[in-house]
Formats: structure tokens, C-alpha cells, sequence
């Protein structure tokens, strides 16, 4: 029995706010422990997950948090594993407790977005291939989305309207979400009407970046049970890395592994994430009631739908268009808003998107409600072979 | 690797020269592959100490150029100005960034489209040029970018 549960969910909203990091983590935490129904005095352990954009405060996320709530002696960890650091995050803390080091600890994460693209980090120098990448090539990060995205059109013959429903879908969800930063409906019309930013991108393809917190409690089952707490169960965290060669190319790099030699492993990397979360839950894709993706951009989202499973390589598009990943649907996605709705907040997107399907499987997600949610899976992907997959069942 | 691309560091800063002269051989007008001696795995850019091959245990590496010509496995063109360090020509103007195919090496790699080429669709044959990236107080930086191969169908 490897099940963690999930006793509490905090966030502090997401938007421009002009503080600290710190504060909007502090906020979420303390939102996750009311939540939970847990004085922080009995937290053992704090899980931190990382930002760069915060000084040294954002390199040792667990010492910033645990300090902001208190010292109460708590051990941490500080985790940045880029778009995946809140989900290694959480992986460790669940470690701690699975080896019965811990019964209480504590997940956040949060941050504070530039305006416009995110640059590389720090003063770089030739050496740095995220620093190259922009002094050779002006290579954004939405130029990777504007190259996959392209490269479903071509494969797919998927088409710019496709792209749009998927942000006209996600916009649904988030106007029904108080954490939500963008809470308006967006059409499918708006969507193409919107300047181009990495064609066949548009501007209301690909999400903004933006502050926000957001926290986690995570207890032994048995801790929850015996203090009768509600809880999920956390059933798998997967961070696995990429198999060599990795012939998908990927941030920040300039080139994919070469197949010539050794030939591509058959699940690519975004596909073993889902299927490492599978073997360690025992459940699969038939099983999911709701998924919450990183969509980055809109064709991105399109690409995860296959990559969980939910559909054939090529089928995203129709799956869209049917309405089944809408709310009301059969496996909504996004039902939180997604990106589209948050934009993203690196360290605390993916302990957001844990905080959804928490929120979900409990049955108190109100408005925006998958009716009958019991399983859900999150899933993300980000620089230098991070990833992650993360389960939850009621 | 070899340092044959590498120029002297006591020579005076030629007026032109690679923006990365390890990757690139401005005056062959080639991308620079590293291939292990060992299993012969081949890696761009080539900055491996160790072969990068999990089954490999290879520390040996011969650089060579790699293929000049290749398919275009997608293109995106950029309409916004991305930040520093990229310096922008003035005024901004759209750019495209695309990936590559090469067959031989089996790898896709990205570089700019040459603002001199026909616009390019999936599956188009696209050949390396040496172009300048910038021109700043060290003198001029080349870069390669790709170049919609004329006749597609002599490429194919």
C-alpha cells in the first residue's frame, strides 16, 4: 500500500500582484493547513519547491517557507526540477512519509513572473545552452510550442480553429475558478483575431506568465485516519527522466539525441511519464474521470490528450470536438481553467494541478464539478528532462 | 574533440568569426557533429566529455561536419522581439526558426531561416549557409541559418 493522502489544498490566487514569492506561498500554506484542519506546529516536514526569480530566498524554497510560517524545527527539502519542481516537490515529501520519517508534511510553491517572455536564467554565457539558445536563434519558449504546434498541423492536418476551442474550452472552466487570474470567456473568434506570437500560435494560444502560491498537506493514510480527517489518496508521482535517445526535440536544446545508432525507446518521453504514473497506481487511462495538462499553448494540451492515453495519435482534435474533455464531458481536462485561466507560476503550477484533482475527487470543486470524479492524473513537462505524472483517487 | 575549430586565444579577435566556433565552421559553412569513437552515436552541439549513449562507455570523440542539407520537420516564425540575449535588428522584423531533419545523422536540429529564402512548408529540402547574426564592437558574428533548397524536386 503505497497511498499517501492529501488532507489539504490552500492557493493563493494567481495574477500580478507586485509581492514577494514568499508571501504568496505563505498565503497557500496556511490555506492548506485550515484546509486540513492541521496546526502547523504538528508539520514535520516542509517540501519547497524552488524559483529563481526570488534570490537566494528562491533557491532554498523549504528554509524561506518554514521560516515565513515560523521555525518550528520542521526538516525541508527544496526542490527546482523547472516546470515539474512543485511535483518533486511533493514526490519527496510523499518519500519522507512512505518511509515512515514523517506522518505531516507540507508542500508549496510559488512565484513571481517577469513581464513578456521569460529569459534565460540569470547573466549567462556562452556555455550555457538556455543562454545560446536566445543569443543565436531568438529561440522563446513559445518557439518550441509554435514547432510542435506546427508539426501537429502538418502531421494531423489539425488547424488553427482546433487550437482556438481548446482555449475557448479551457476559458469555460475558468471563469468558474476563484484562483483563476483570467476569469472570462474567451470565443473561438477572439482566439483567431489575436496577433500572432510563434505562428501558427496566436496570442490567446499560449499562456501568460503570472504570481500565484500553492500549497499541499500530505499525511500518512493511517495519521489521516486515525485523526478523521477527508482526504485523497495520492496513488503515484512519477519524475522519471527521458530515455536515450530522446528524438523528440526539447527546451532548451538545439538538437534531438540522433537515432542512428541506437533507435528511438518506444514510449516517448511525455508518454513514459503517464505510463510510469499507470505501473505505480495500477490504474490506466480507461480508469481517469478528469486530467488536468500543462498547456502551455493550446496544441499542446491536443498533445497530451494522446500522451495519457485518452485517445489515438491524430484523434485530439475530434476528442476536442466532440465535447469530451469539456466540462460535462466524459473526461474534462482542464476543468480547473488550466494555464490558459492561471497562467503559469513554475513552482506552483503543478502542486496546483494535484490541488484541482483534490479539490475534485472530494466533490467540492462547486461550480466547475466533474460529477462522479474519483480518479484523476496531472501531468506536465519542462526544460533539461523534467517532467512529471501524478495520480489522485478518492 | 579536436580544437581545429577553435581559434588561437592569443590572436587578436578576427574581424569576423562563428558566434560559436565550436559548433560551427563559418567558413565551411557546416554545423559540427561529435561522434563517439566508440559506438559511433552522434551528438550536436559537440560538448560531451562522455559518449552520451547509456550503453557506452566512450570518452573518444571526432568531430566532423555534419550534413549540409536537410528536411524540415517544422517552422515557426516569431512576430514579437524575444529578449536579450538575442539582439534584434532594428526595426523588428518576423523570423523563423525552424527544425531540421538530417537524415544521416538522424537528429533534428534547429537554426534560423536565412530572411533571404523562400518561405518554407513542412517536408521542404532547406540547405546550411553562413549568415551574421550581429555586429557589435568585437567585430562581426556568423551564425548558420537555412536557405529553401531552389529545386525541391532535384533535393528530393
Amino acid at each position: 500500500m503505497n497511498d499517501v493522502a492529501i488532507t489539504g489544498v490552500g492557493m493563493h490566487p494567481w495574477g500580478k500582484f507586485g509581492k514577494s514569492f514568499v508571501e504568496y506561498g505563505r498565503v497557500a500554506a496556511r490555506a492548506a493547513l485550515a484546509d486540513a484542519g492541521i496546526a502547523w506546529s504538528d508539520v514535520q516536514f516542509v517540501a519547497g519547491a524552488n524559483t529563481w526569480r526570488g534570490g537566494y530566498p528562491g533557491l532554498v524554497s523549504g528554509s524561506t517557507f518554514a521560516h515565513a510560517l515560523g521555525w518550528n524545527g520542521a526538516g525541508i527539502s527544496s526542490s527546482f526540477a523547472a516546470c515539474a519542481s512543485g511535483a518533486q516537490a511533493l514526490s519527496v515529501a510523499r518519500a519522507q512519509i512512505l518511509a515512515g520519517l514523517c506522518d505531516v508534511a507540507l508542500v508549496v510553491g510559488a512565484d513571481v513572473a517577469p513581464k513578456g517572455f521569460f529569459g534565460p536564467f540569470g547573466a549567462g554565457d556562452e556555455t550555457d545552452p538556455d543562454w545560446l539558445r536566445f543569443r543565436l536563434l531568438g529561440a522563446t519558449n513559445p518557439t518550441y510550442f509554435g514547432l510542435y504546434a506546427q508539426r501537429r498541423i502538418a502531421a494531423y492536418g489539425a488547424t488553427s480553429l482546433d487550437f482556438a476551442r481548446v482555449k475557448a474550452k479551457n476559458s469555460r472552466a475558468g471563469v468558474l475558478n476563484p484562483y483563476a487570474r483570467f476569469r472570462k470567456l474567451v470565443t473561438v473568434d477572439e482566439v483567431l483575431a489575436s496577433p500572432y506570437v510563434s505562428e501558427p500560435l496566436r496570442l490567446l494560444d499560449v499562456c501568460a506568465t503570472s504570481d500565484g502560491g500553492a500549497a499541499l498537506v500530505v499525511t500518512s493514510v493511517e495519521y489521516a485516519e486515525r485523526n478523521e480527517r477527508r482526504f485523497a489518496r495520492l496513488k503515484a508521482v512519477a519524475t522519471n527522466t527521458p530515455r536515450y535517445p530522446n528524438d523528440l526535440i526539447e527546451m532548451p536544446n538545439f538538437a534531438s539525441d540522433s537515432t542512428a545508432v541506437v533507435p528511438a525507446p518506444e514510449l516517448g518521453f511525455k508518454k513514459s511519464l503517464a505510463h510510469e504514473a499507470y505501473e505505480q497506481s495500477g490504474l490506466g487511462a480507461d480508469d481517469l474521470d478528469l486530467a488536468e495538462v500543462y498547456d502551455l499553448s493550446t496544441a499542446l494540451e491536443l498533445d497530451w490528450y494522446e500522451h495519457i492515453g485518452l485517445c489515438q495519435e491524430g484523434e485530439a482534435e475530434k476528442i476536442l470536438a466532440d465535447g469530451r474533455t469539456s466540462l460535462g464531458g466524459s473526461t474534462p481536462v482542464n476543468a480547473s481553467g488550466g494555464l490558459a485561466s492561471f497562467g503559469e507560476a513554475v513552482p506552483a503550477q503543478a502542486i496546483a494541478q494535484v490541488g484541482e484533482l483534490t479539490t475534485q475527487v472530494r466533490g467540492e470543486a462547486a461550480d466547475r464539478q466533474v460529477d462522479g470524479a474519483r480518479v484523476g492524473i496531472a501531468i506536465n513537462q519542462g526544460l533539461f528532462g523534467h517532467g512529471s505524472a501524478t495520480i489522485v483517487s478518492a | 574533440m579536436t580544437d581545429a575549430a577553435l581559434h588561437d586565444p592569443i590572436d587578436p579577435v578576427p574581424a569576423s568569426r562563428s558566434a560559436a566556433p565550436t559548433w560551427f565552421d563559418a567558413d565551411g559553412g557546416r554545423l559540427l557533429g561529435q561522434t563517439c569513437d566508440a559506438c559511433r552515436s552522434v551528438f550536436f552541439p559537440p560538448t560531451l566529455d562522455f559518449c552520451g549513449n547509456p550503453s557506452c562507455e566512450g570518452e573518444t570523440f571526432t568531430v566532423q561536419p555534419m550534413s549540409s542539407c536537410g528536411t524540415v520537420w517544422s517552422w515557426t516564425t516569431n512576430h514579437y522581439k524575444p529578449p536579450a540575449p538575442y539582439v534584434s535588428e532594428e526595426p523588428f522584423a518576423p523570423y523563423t526558426v525552424l527544425a531540421v531533419e538530417l537524415a544521416t545523422e538522424g537528429m533534428v536540429v534547429l537554426g534560423q531561416l536565412s530572411p533571404e529564402s523562400d518561405p518554407v512548408e513542412v517536408g521542404d529540402t532547406v540547405e546550411i549557409r553562413t549568415e551574421t547574426l550581429l555586429e557589435d564592437e568585437n567585430g562581426t558574428q556568423l551564425v548558420w541559418r537555412w536557405m529553401r533548397t531552389v529545386n525541391q524536386e532535384d533535393a528530393r
